[in-house]
């Protein structure tokens, strides 16, 4: 079973946690992983971020993601939780949690979502450092070798 | 008609969202809806749109390889992705 959801509100990781133990008492792992904004980027301070998207596009290539996950290891359930708009440092931007019947899969299928929707899906990030000035985050070299070892 | 849609830098530098393309026959993408972006918009939009960085998604799946559009089609061009 996979859940995608993409919103501005904040999100209850530990409520999307129990939802996926919910699923089926054969699973015995759960791995999840939340990203959280930074005060800093590339050595200069920043105190806000606007995630853009492009709806539609943005939860149809989480899916296909997730469902690429679950074609490479036994998973019991997929869910991904990403915010847009405007966002603080020390919240909450993105959650990835999956289920499965052992850790090895789970973990990996968690890392995997993850390298994925940070190289493929369309979300951009604009960030406003402590002198105001506003400048669009770029894309980098290490996501994409992440990604490529999959 | 092609609708075309622009997002974060892109939208951006050109100054729109989204524009209108007519369709007509053996429209092709990308190299012939950008000469039509050219024709309409100025060859300085066309000039941003044909840089290698930038990804083009044909009806909401990215698009690597030349394909023929249909009236109708919705085309997207963005920056390399920094969502996570």
């Amino acid at each position: 079973m996979i859940s995608v959801a993409v919103q501005e509100a904040d999100f209850d990781a530990g409520a999307e946690l129990r939802a996926l133990q919910a699923d089926n008492p054969a699973l015995g792992a759960v791995a999840s992983f939340v990203g959280l904004m930074r005060d800093r980027n590339e050595g200069v301070a920043v105190t806000a971020m606007a995630l853009e998207h492009y709806p539609g596009m943005t939860e149809a290539s989480i899916r296909d993601i997730a469902e690429q996950a679950c074609e490479r290891w036994p998973l019991g359930g997929v869910r991904v939780v990403h915010r847009v708009g405007l966002i603080r440092p020390g919240e909450q931007i993105v959650l990835v949690a999956v289920s499965a019947a052992h850790r090895k899969e789970a973990f990996a299928g968690c890392e995997f979502i993850m390298d994925y929707l940070k190289t493929r899906a369309p979300f951009w990030k604009k960030e406003t450092t402590a002198q105001g000035e506003e400048r669009w985050v770029q894309a980098r070299d290490t996501d994409q070798a992440a990604a490529a070892r999959w | 008609m092609i609708r075309v849609l622009f997002f974060a830098s892109l939208r951006e530098a050109l100054g729109t969202a989204e524009i209108a393309v007519p369709w007509q026959a053996g429209l092709e993408l990308p190299a012939g809806l950008i000469a039509a972006i050219a024709r309409q918009q100025g060859e300085a939009a066309a000039a941003i749109l044909a840089d290698e960085q930038v990804i083009c998604a044909h009806n909401q799946r990215v698009c690597k390889h030349p394909t023929a559009l249909n009236a109708g089609d919705e085309v997207a061009f963005y920056p390399p992705v920094t969502g996570g």
